[in-house]
C-alpha cells in the first residue's frame, strides 16, 4: 500500500486532536476529543493524564475511519503537545502519580519567589534560558517530591518516571510498562529548566539543585528522527516527531529562517521568533528556547514571548460567566457596541507571563460603569489579547534589530475577524493567516514526514505556505497610543495583588 | 396522503404541557399528564433538548421550554460560531481547487459574506467578511434562496437587478434555476454578476438537514467553466465534499 498521509497528534489543554495530512501539507480529516480540566484550588489546574490517553486512544481510530485511510496507508506519527505540563508515573503499571500538573498551574509560586531571591535569575538564564516562573516543570517535580514522601526515592530508584505529555503519550504508544520508550525533545527538554540550553543535554547543576534524579529523566532525542513504531493503536507506524506544540506551530508555518515569527491563538498566546543558529538572550522578557532539532543537524533556536490568558479569557467568559454559550459568539456579542465603553481586562489568572512575568498579578476589570454592558465587557475581553500581543511584539522588537513587519498569525482564534483586525490596528503591522489554521498539528506531519522521507526538504514545505487571510491596519495612530496607555494603566492596577504570607 | 406522525404529535402536547405552567416538570408529571410510558417521555423530551426546544434544569433534572423556542424566527446558528466550525474545510476546500472561497448566510434580501478564503496564489487579494451579495445573481445566495434559507417572495419584491446580460432577471427564470439547484444539489453563476466572473455554490446544513448557509467558491469564468462553459465536475465534488463536512460537523445526519 502506498504511503498516502502524515498523522498528527496534537494534546492541547483542552483537546486532542489527530489529523491527517496530504502530501500537499492539505488537512484530510480530524477528529477530536475535550478532557476534562480540574480546579481543584484558586491557581490549580490539572488534567488527568490516563484520560487524555484514553482520549488518543479514540480520536486516532476516528479519524481513520472517517477519512477513508488504512492504518497501512500511513506514513509516520508526529506529536506535538502542550508543554510544562508535568506528569510522573508508575514504570511498573503505568498509573499516573495523581494528576498531571498543567503549565497554568501557579501553587508553585512560593518557590518562585525564593528562587528569584536566592540564587537569583541569573543562575538559571546562564543554564536553561528561562527565568525562574510557576510556568515550567522543574518546580512542580519539586513540588511534588515536597508534598508526597518518598516519591523522590522511588524517582531515584527508577521506579517513577518523569515526562511532559509527548513523553507519557510516547511511552505508552510505544509498549508502556512492557518496554514503552522514555524519549523527550530538545523543544520540550527546554521548558523543564533542567536542560542546558547549549548542549541539549540535562544539566547537572540544574538536577541538583532541584533535587531531580536523573533515572526518571526520559532521554533527549531529535525533535525529528525515528524514535520507534507504535506498538498499539497503528502497530509498526513509525513515531518520527515531537515537538512542544508552540515550536510545532512554528514550523507549520514554514518560519525557517532567521527573522521569521508567528503568533499561535490559542488557550494563551505565543509569539515565536525564529533567530537561527544563534541562541539570544533577551533583554526584554522573553524566552531563550529551542525551535527545533533536525536529526543531527545544528539545532535552531528562538525567542518567545509566552502570553498565559487569551482564548481561556474567551472559555471563562463562557462558562464561568455564561455571557455567551459558544467561543465564536464572544464576536458577535461584541460587535454589539461600538467600542470597549472605557473599560479594559487584564487576565492576569495566572500572574503575567511576557514580557512582565509578575506572578504577583492577578486579573482585574476597571473602568466599570453604569454604561457598561455585556458588549463591552466582550470587546475588554478581545481587545486584552490584542494588547498582549502588542506588549510582547514591543519587546521582541526590542530585542531584534529588525522590527516586525508582519504577523503570520494561526490557532482557533484567527476565525474571529474583530480579534485579528484588532491585533493588526495595535501593531500597526498586516497580521497574515496561512490556508491551514492548525498550524501546530502542521507542523508535527511536516517534522515527522521529513523524518520518514515523506517530505523531501524544507523548501517543499515552504511552498505549500499560502496565504488564507490579510487583515491590515486601520486605526488612527493617536487613537492607538491612547489606548494602549489605558491598557498599561490597567495592568498597573492588576501587579502587587498577591502577598507574600505573613506580609500583612 | 400519510396519517399523521405520532411522535411528532406527542413532542407538540409535551412543548404545549411544558408552556402552560410557570414551573418546571419532572419525567414523572409530564408522562403521566399525558398517559405516556415514561420511556416514550424520556426520549421525546430528549430530542426536543437535542434541538433546543427544551432545557434540562442540572440540578432538579426537571425540564422547561428552551431559549430557542422564543426566536424561532432568527437564525439558531450563531455566524461567527459558523465560520469557526467551516474555517479548516474551507481552507481545505481553497487549498484543492485553487480558487478563492466565500460562505454566505441571509441577511435582509441579500447574501453576507461570513468567511473568505483567499485564493492560494499569494497574490493581493482583499478580505471581504461583512461584505453583501445579490442573492439572484450569486451563486452562494441562489442556494440559499433554492433551499429556503432566504425567502423568494421578498427577492421577487425587492426587484431582480440586472448586473450583466446573463443575470436571471425574471421570475420564470429564477424559479427554473432553482429548481435545477434544489435537483442537483449546487448552484452556478456563470457572469451573470460580472463578465468574465463565475462561482459555484453548495448547501451548508444543520440539524435535520436545514439549511443554514452556503459555501462558495468562484474566479475567471475560464477556470470555473470547461471549454464548453460548464462548470468543472471535479470543482464540484470537491466543494460539495466540504459542504458535507462541514453539515456533518454541525450535526446534519444525512449530508
Amino acid at each position: 500500500m502506498v504511503e498516502r498521509y502524515v498523522m498528527s497528534i496534537d494534546q492541547g489543554t483542552n483537546s486532542t486532536r489527530c489529523i491527517l495530512f496530504d502530501h500537499q501539507g492539505r488537512l484530510v480529516t480530524v477528529a477530536q476529543r475535550e478532557h476534562q480540566q480540574h480546579f481543584p484550588r484558586p491557581g490549580w489546574v490539572e488534567h488527568d493524564a490516563l484520560e487524555i490517553w484514553r482520549n488518543l486512544r479514540r480520536v486516532v481510530p476516528e479519524a481513520l475511519s472517517d477519512g477513508g485511510v488504512a492504518a497501512d496507508e500511513v506514513a509516520a506519527i508526529g506529536i506535538a503537545n502542550q508543554r510544562e505540563t508535568t506528569v510522573l508515573w508508575d514504570r511498573r503499571t503505568g498509573t499516573p502519580v495523581g494528576r498531571a500538573i498543567v503549565w497554568q498551574d501557579t501553587r508553585t509560586a512560593p518557590l518562585v519567589d525564593d528562587l528569584r531571591e536566592r540564587p537569583g535569575d541569573e543562575f538559571f538564564l546562564e543554564r536553561c534560558g528561562l527565568p525562574p516562573s510557576t510556568y515550567f516543570s522543574a518546580l512542580r517535580i519539586r513540588w511534588l517530591f515536597d508534598h508526597d514522601d518518598g516519591l523522590r526515592q522511588r524517582a531515584q530508584d527508577g521506579e517513577v518516571l518523569f515526562g511532559t505529555i509527548e513523553s507519557w503519550l510516547i511511552w505508552n504508544l510505544t509498549g508502556g510498562a512492557d518496554g514503552g520508550l522514555h524519549i523527550t525533545d530538545p523543544t520540550n527538554a527546554s521548558r523543564t529548566m533542567l536542560m542546558n540550553i547549549r548542549t541539549l543535554t540535562w544539566d547537572t547543576e540544574l538536577l541538583d539543585f532541584f533535587g531531580v534524579p536523573r533515572p526518571m529523566l526520559p532521554e533527549i532525542r531529535s525533535s525529528a528522527e525515528t524514535y520507534g513504531e507504535a506498538r498499539t493503536l497503528l502497530p509498526g507506524v513509525r513515531i518520527t516527531a515531537a515537538l512542544g506544540d508552540q515550536q510545532a506551530a512554528l514550523f507549520g508555518q514554514t518560519c525557517f529562517s532567521p527573522g521569521e515569527a508567528k503568533c499561535t491563538y490559542g488557550t494563551g498566546s505565543f509569539l515565536l521568533l525564529n533567530t537561527g543558529n544563534e541562541m539570544v538572550r533577551s533583554r526584554h522578557g522573553l524566552l531563550t528556547t529551542v525551535a527545533y532539532k533536525i536529526d543531527d543537524q545544528p539545532t535552531v533556536y528562538a525567542l518567545e514571548g509566552s502570553i498565559a490568558v487569551t482564548g481561556s479569557l474567551v472559555q471563562w467568559f463562557r462558562d464561568r460567566l455564561g455571557l455567551i454559550s459558544s467561543a465564536p459568539e464572544i464576536e458577535t456579542l461584541a460587535r454589539t457596541v461600538e467600542d470597549n465603553g472605557g473599560c479594559y481586562i487584564v487576565p492576569a489568572f495566572s500572574g503575567l507571563f511576557a514580557p512582565r512575568w509578575r506572578s504577583d498579578a492577578r486579573g482585574v476589570i476597571v473602568g466599570l460603569t453604569s454604561y457598561i454592558t455585556s458588549g463591552h465587557l466582550a470587546r475588554a475581553v478581545l481587545e486584552a489579547t490584542g494588547w498582549q500581543t502588542r506588549e510582547v511584539v514591543d519587546a521582541m522588537n526590542a530585542d531584534s534589530s529588525v522590527p516586525l513587519k508582519e504577523l503570520k498569525v494561526d490557532g482557533g482564534m484567527t476565525a474571529d475577524n474583530l480579534l485579528m483586525q484588532f491585533v493588526a490596528d495595535v501593531l500597526g503591522v498586516p497580521v497574515v493567516r496561512p490556508m491551514v489554521a492548525e498550524t501546530v498539528s502542521l507542523g508535527a506531519a511536516y517534522a515527522a514526514g521529513l523524518a520518514a522521507g515523506y517530505w523531501s526538504d524544507l523548501e517543499v514545505l515552504r511552498r505549500n505556505w499560502h496565504r488564507a487571510a490579510q487583515w491590515l491596519p486601520d486605526m488612527d495612530s493617536a487613537h492607538r497610543e491612547e489606548e494602549y496607555d489605558n491598557w498599561q494603566r490597567a495592568v498597573e492596577r492588576s501587579l502587587g495583588w498577591i502577598r507574600p504570607p505573613g506580609s500583612r | 396522503m400519510a396519517g399523521p406522525v405520532q411522535s411528532i404529535e406527542r413532542a407538540a402536547a409535551i412543548l404545549r404541557l411544558l408552556a402552560g405552567g410557570p414551573r418546571r416538570l419532572g419525567l414523572g408529571e409530564v408522562a403521566a399528564s399525558l398517559g405516556l410510558a415514561k420511556g416514550t417521555a424520556h426520549g421525546i423530551l430528549r430530542t426536543l433538548q437535542h434541538v433546543d426546544f427544551v432545557e434540562q434544569d442540572a440540578a432538579t433534572g426537571k425540564y422547561q421550554l428552551g431559549a430557542a423556542l422564543l426566536h424561532l424566527g432568527t437564525s439558531y446558528l450563531d455566524v461567527n460560531e459558523l465560520r469557526s466550525r467551516s474555517i479548516n474545510w474551507a481552507d481545505a476546500l481553497a487549498a484543492r481547487s485553487g480558487e478563492a472561497v466565500r460562505l454566505g448566510t441571509p441577511l435582509e434580501g441579500k447574501v453576507l459574506v461570513v468567511h473568505h478564503v483567499f485564493r492560494p496564489d499569494d497574490t493581493l487579494q482583499t478580505l471581504d467578511v461583512g461584505s453583501l451579495l445579490p442573492l439572484h445573481a450569486s451563486s452562494l445566495g441562489k442556494v440559499l434562496l433554492a433551499f429556503g434559507a432566504a425567502p423568494l417572495e421578498a427577492a421577487l419584491e425587492a426587484g431582480l437587478e440586472t448586473y450583466t446580460r446573463h443575470t436571471l432577471t425574471t421570475a420564470e427564470q429564477l424559479g427554473r434555476a432553482l429548481t435545477e439547484i434544489r435537483e442537483l444539489g449546487w448552484a452556478a453563476e456563470i457572469q451573470e454578476m460580472s463578465m468574465g466572473e463565475a462561482g459555484l455554490a453548495s448547501p451548508i446544513r444543520g440539524l435535520g438537514g436545514l439549511v443554514v448557509g452556503a459555501i462558495g467558491l468562484s474566479g475567471p469564468v475560464e477556470r470555473i467553466c470547461d471549454g464548453q462553459g460548464r462548470p468543472r465536475p471535479s470543482l464540484i465534488t470537491l466543494l460539495r465534499e466540504a459542504a458535507r463536512a462541514i453539515s456533518r460537523d454541525l450535526g446534519a445526519a444525512r449530508w
